[in-house]
Parts: structure tokens; C-alpha cells; sequence
């Protein structure tokens, strides 16, 4: 078992440019069922062995499609996220970096007319289940299959803390990119339920930063939901505040969003949480072996 | 990105705000000018910065005692004081030490305040919509009462795809307090707040404070907005208002190559590909006891000419006494990034140490190719060897 995908998730890519091509083909490479791509006015094209298709809804129809992964630059993003809900795919993950802010809250409210649609992202590295199936731009050589699942904010941490994990001989069931912007699709607490009760899952990860109080709900959610052992890091202790630190959700506003009150609220949660960020492994290790 | 205060209250105006009668001058002689075409009658003297703060900021050097905000009644005062607020650095809490030039002054009539009220939009993160919000005690520092006194903040969730709504407008102005015209004044004024923050995709639009004069007139006497970046390409008139003067010319320079970079006050340089692991180097430099300099982000591609930038920009900065580079290598190979930074060091010239920490894809190839150039590069396994040494090399640069 794994959350959100698997062996059986049928992938088109949606904006087939050179940057989606290339990571279509990567996740082909992995195994991913990649079955088709979307590029308005290229239907019936062939691309690098993946089959082109004018709109969403055709390439569902005609692939059996389930799952898109979005490549579609800003302008266009929000609207490639509800094509794809229209056309019946349950899983959209939004790659896509720099989408307007009110164009997600428009889309995140548009998404309530189509329940058991699940939107992760936008900008994020994607989800993947390690050599099951990988939908996005992470490195997927460094993933190992196994009992610990991954909720990031973040793209080149969450490898790290993969690195670090697959090192220790502690392999992943899920790895979750949520994104890093002020409105995502899939937050910490929707993951962390899936992951509690996901059977494969036996420890969960989770990679936080500065901005907002995700982290300090998930840690509310925690204490009283999730049993399995919880290990923590935010990144951005040392950000000052006001500045935006490269994701447009990494800001401190107003005396809210700091380190210390997310690292704070996790530990009063019982959650482990990393002093330093080379100890992601190390802390989770020493989390599940606390439990037992 | 931020707007000044006179263009707030322009964009606020141009959708049905009452604002008071302001002039913007940059000049000691146009400034007595706007004030004999206000009427002769007291007027307030605003400078023209993004920071916060400015009311009870000061002109360090100028031997004055007054702020960025100073009420004059007397004709003569005013070419004095404007001359000061154009000559020296203003210092608020906002602006750091250093200060922020002031070539702009706003010159307002001045109002008699009978009461004052905060009235803000901003996006709540967890419903994900925008949200007007309003406080019978304006002209405070809100971010205090939401700390102490939240329940005195009254909310009121706005649809992106509606704006705010009559009723809701109402419910504000009813809730704060206004009676007779003044109900229908302010809610002209929630409703131009509202369309300007949806039209023109802000993250944030403040009016603190909202105010009433004793003759009944409710008017935005100070404004303040941001600009979600994300959206500055479908607003060129926005992107028009960017003031370069107010943006750490560092910061700039980046952002034109691609680069993600926010100045910072300690000595050692980073240069990280992705967020998450840049503001995490940052924090592990300063967990083994150093000061980081920067949040240096080169995305996933650091192509050749990015790492040249990014170096070029790091020993810009005259704090500076060491660099890490530490880069998670994925789909951009560590061998691949290994030659950039190889030819980046040869063209900037080097003049302090420089530790480089790679991992991931092809890292041995990587790690070969730096050691093998017999460049003086200090190379690290691990991020805890690489804080390790960096922090090491900016002391021992310190002691020589």
C-alpha cells in the first residue's frame, strides 16, 4: 500500500514544452505509466513515444488516464488544474512555480464541485511511491521502498532527508511534495491522515518551513490523531522577518510563522523535531526506535 | 512588491475612496508651492518610503527632532523641514541602520481626527480566501492587537470571484460604530479596498488609519499595499509603480538573473539550489556558530552563468569572509555542476575560502573534478562537515 499512487495510476503530462517532456520522460524511465501528454493544438502528434492529445478530456477518453502531472506555465496553470478535474482525473499534481495567488484561491474553491479530486501543488516537486510510481522532478534513484512516509513544503530538502533516510536502510512508502506557495491543494493535515491510515506507513517525516501556521495545526491534529511515531523539521530559523525566502509561502507576517513557534507546538505534540537539518534521518531513526 | 502611500491612495481614490487633498513634491520649493495651492491652511508633510514606522522614525545627522510625518501650520516651516526630510537617510524600525533616502514628500491638508479605525484585506492562508479586516481602535500597531486582543479584529471572508458584498460592508460599518452618512462613507471606502486588492492581485492593502473628522467626513488617511510578484506580468500599470531606489540593489541584480537572494547581516556566503535547502543551510551555519550573509537560491537548473552571478553577487558583499555551496544534485548532476562552479571560481577570482558540499547524482564524478582542479576549493561530505568548515574558515580569516 502507498497513498495517492501506485502501480496502477495511469499519468498524462499537461504542458508537453521542454521542461515537461523531459520530466515525462523521467518518470517514464522510473515506470510510471505515462500515457499520454496534453498540448492544445498538437493532438494526434507523437512526442518522444508519448501520444499527444488537443484537450484533457480526449486523452482521458482515449488512455484511461487517472492522474496528470501539470507543466503549464503560470498564466495558464489554474486553468490547466480545473481542465483536469473537469475531465474526471482524481489525482492533479501541479508542478508549476509562480502562479498567481488569487487564481488558487479561485481554483480552490472551484475544486468543491468535484469531490475525490485531490490537487497537490502548485510548486512542488511532486509525489512519489518509491518503485511504484513517480510523478514529478525528483531524483527517483535515491528513493527505497519502505515503512516511512515524507510530507515537504520543500523540493532539495525533502531529497536530502530521502538521502538521509535511504542511507540508514529506511526506505519510503509515499513521499509528498505539498508545495511551497500561501495556497496549496494538499496540506500536512490531509496527508498525515492519509498516512495514519495508510498500513504500508509506520513512521512519518514531516519537512516544514517558515510562513503561515500549517505546522502548528498539523501539530494540533497530531496529538490527537495520528499514533504513529512523528519526526519534524522547519527549515528557516535564522530567516529574518518580512522577507520572502525564495517560496512565496516562506515569509514571517506579523509575529506569525516563526521556527520557534512551529518547533514549539510540534514538541508540545510529541513530535521529534531535528535541530539540524543533517539529522533528518538520524531523528527519525531514533523517533520509531523511542516507540518501541 | 510594495507602492509608496500617495499611490496607494491613488489606485484607493481612483475606485470611489475618499482621500484627503495630498500633492507629491520632491522639492523644498514645491512643497511651499502644494502648500499655498492646498489653501494656506496646515498641512502634514509626509516622506515617501515603503518602511513602516516612519511617524516615529528620525533623521540622524540632521540635528532634528522630528520623523518622517510632520504636522506644520506656518508657511515658512515648511521649506526647512522639507529640506531635511530630502537630504538625510530616514531611519525607522523597518529600515535598518543605514536608512532609506526620501526623494519623495507628500503633502497632505491636514485633518482633525475625531476617531480612528484600521480597515485591511489580506489572504488568509487557512480558508484560502481573502479577508477583510476591521478594529475600532485604528492608527495602533494591529499586528499588537492580533497578538494580544484578537477578538477586538472583526473578519469578514470575501470571495474572490464576488468581492465584497453589501451586506458584509454593512455588517463592518455597523460593527464599528458608524452612524447616519458616515455608514454608507465607509462602506464606499471597504468596497474600493476590496475591488483594488481583487483587481489588481494584491497580498495585502491597509488603511491605518481609517478616519472621521468632527464634521463627519470619513476619509483613508494612510494607506499601504503589496503586490503579489506572481501576478506583476498581467498588471504592467503595477509594475510601472516600482520604486529600483527602494530595492537592495543586490536583491535586484539577482532577481534579473534568476536568482533568489535576501541579504543578511552575518560574514558567511551560501549558495544553495531550491528553498527549503537554502534557508536549511542558513540554518545549520548558524547552529554550528556561524552568521550566514544571504539566502542565495540558484533553483534546480544553476547553469554556468547563474553560479558566476550568484558568486559575482556573494563577494560583492564586503562581510563576506567565506562561501558554502551546497547543492543537492537530482535531475542537474553533480559532474554538471562541479564544471559550472569550476569555471565560475576561475572567472570571479576567488578571495576568500570556499568550502563546496555535493550530493547526489553522479557525486563522485562531481567530487573527482573539484579535487582534481587544484583549485583551492575545500571540499565537504555531509552538511555537518560543511558548516563545520565553513564557520572554521571565516574565523581563521578573522584571526589573520
Amino acid at each position: 500500500m502507498s497513498i495517492l499512487v501506485n502501480r496502477s495510476t495511469r499519468v498524462i503530462c499537461q504542458g508537453m514544452g521542454k521542461a515537461g517532456t523531459f520530466h515525462a520522460l523521467q518518470c517514464r524511465e522510473y515506470g510510471t505509466a505515462m500515457v499520454g501528454g496534453v498540448t492544445p493544438g498538437k493532438g494526434g502528434t507523437i512526442k518522444e513515444g508519448i501520444p499527444l492529445f488537443n484537450t484533457v478530456a480526449e486523452a482521458v477518453e482515449k488512455t484511461g488516464a487517472n492522474a496528470t502531472m501539470i507543466f503549464v506555465p503560470p498564466a495558464g496553470a489554474a486553468d490547466a488544474i480545473l481542465e483536469a478535474a473537469d475531465a474526471g482525473i482524481k489525482v492533479i499534481i501541479a508542478i508549476t512555480e509562480g502562479i498567481p495567488v488569487l487564481d488558487m484561491s479561485r481554483v480552490k474553491r472551484a475544486l468543491k464541485q468535484f469531490p475525490g479530486v485531490r490537487l497537490v501543488g502548485p510548486n512542488c516537486p511532486g509525489v512519489i511511491t518509491p518503485g511504484e510510481c513517480k510523478i514529478g522532478i525528483m531524483p527517483g534513484y535515491i528513493h527505497k521502498p519502505g515503512p516511512i512516509a515524507i510530507i515537504s513544503r520543500s523540493g532539495t530538502l525533502t531529497y536530502e532527508a530521502v538521502f538521509q533516510l535511504s542511507a540508514l536502510g529506511l526506505g519510503q512508502s509515499t513521499c509528498v511534495g505539498i508545495g511551497g506557495d500561501p495556497i496549496i491543494g494538499t496540506n500536512q493535515i490531509d496527508c498525515l491522515r492519509m498516512f495514519q491510515e495508510d498500513p504500508q506507513t509506520e513512521a512519518i517525516l514531516m519537512m516544514g518551513e517558515i510562513g503561515g501556521t500549517a505546522e502548528e495545526e498539523a501539530a494540533a491534529f497530531i496529538r490527537s490523531h495520528v499514533t504513529k511515531p512523528v519526526a519534524a523539521f522547519i527549515a528557516g530559523q535564522t530567516a529574518p522577518p518580512g522577507k520572502r525566502m525564495g517560496h512565496a509561502g516562506a515569509i514571517i507576517s506579523g509575529g506569525s510563522g516563526s521556527a520557534a513557534d512551529k518547533i514549539r507546538a510540534l514538541e508540545e505534540a510529541g513530535v521529534a523535531v531535528a535541530k539540524s537539518p543533517a539529522e533528518l534521518g538520524i531523528t527519525m531513526q531514533r523517533a520509531i526506535a523511542a516507540r518501541k | 512588491m510594495k507602492a509608496h502611500e500617495f499611490q496607494a491612495k491613488e489606485l484607493l481614490a481612483d475606485r470611489g475612496a475618499t482621500v484627503p487633498k495630498g500633492i507629491v513634491v520632491d522639492s523644498a520649493e514645491a512643497a511651499v508651492a502644494a502648500f499655498d495651492a492646498l489653501g494656506g491652511t496646515p498641512v502634514v508633510l509626509k516622506a515617501q518610503i515603503h518602511a513602516g514606522g516612519r511617524g516615529k522614525g528620525h533623521f540622524p545627522g540632521s540635528g532634528k527632532e522630528f520623523g518622517g510625518v510632520k504636522y506644520l501650520t506656518k508657511r515658512e516651516d515648511i521649506a526647512p523641514v522639507a529640506t531635511t526630510m530630502l537630504s538625510f537617510p530616514l531611519v525607522t524600525k523597518q529600515t535598518g541602520e543605514a536608512g532609506q533616502k526620501v526623494s519623495r514628500l507628500l503633502v497632505q491638508q491636514a485633518a482633525d481626527i475625531q476617531r480612528e479605525i484600521y480597515l485591511g484585506m489580506i489572504l488568509d492562508r487557512a480558508t484560502g480566501m481573502p479577508v477583510m479586516m476591521a478594529c475600532a481602535e485604528g492608527g495602533v500597531d494591529i499586528e499588537e492587537v492580533a497578538a494580544h486582543t484578537p477578538e477586538k479584529i472583526l473578519k469578514e471572508p470575501v470571495s474572490p470571484e464576488l468581492g465584497l458584498q453589501p451586506y458584509q460592508a454593512r455588517k463592518l460599518a455597523f460593527a464599528m460604530g458608524f452612524t447616519g452618512n458616515q455608514v454608507a462613507e465607509a462602506e464606499k471606502i471597504m468596497h474600493a479596498l476590496s475591488k483594488l486588492f481583487l483587481e489588481k492581485d494584491a497580498n495585502i492593502v491597509e488603511i491605518n488609519p481609517l478616519v472621521v473628522t468632527p464634521s463627519g467626513v470619513v476619509m483613508a488617511l494612510d494607506a499601504k499595499i503589496v503586490f503579489d510578484d506572481n501576478a506583476l506580468f498581467r498588471h504592467p500599470d503595477i509594475e510601472a509603480l516600482r520604486d529600483p531606489t527602494e530595492e537592495d540593489p543586490a536583491e535586484l541584480k539577482a532577481a534579473r538573473s534568476g536568482l533568489s537572494f535576501v541579504s543578511m547581516n552575518g560574514n558567511i556566503g551560501c549558495l544553495v539550489n531550491g528553498a527549503g535547502l537554502a534557508m536549511s543551510t542558513m540554518d545549520i551555519i548558524k547552529y554550528h556558530g556561524g552568521e550566514p550573509a544571504n539566502f542565495l537560491d540558484v533553483g534546480g537548473g544553476a547553469s554556468k552563468d547563474q553560479v558566476t552571478e550568484a558568486f559575482r553577487i556573494l563577494l560583492a558583499d564586503p562581510k563576506v569572509e567565506a562561501v558554502l555551496v551546497n547543492i543537492f544534485g537530482g535531475i542537474m548532476k553533480c559532474d554538471t555542476i562541479a564544471t559550472a562552479i569550476l569555471a565560475a571560481f576561475k572567472e570571479v577570482g576567488f578571495h576568500v575560502p570556499l568550502v563546496v558540499r555535493l550530493e547526489g547524482t553522479n557525486v563522485d564524478a562531481g567530487k573527482k573534478l573539484l579535487a582534481d582542479s587544484g583549485l583551492d576549493i575545500v571540499p565537504a561530505t555531509g552538511m555537518t562537515e560543511a558548516a563545520d568548515k565553513v564557520v572554521a574558515a571565516a574565523r581563521s580569516r578573522r584571526k589573520s
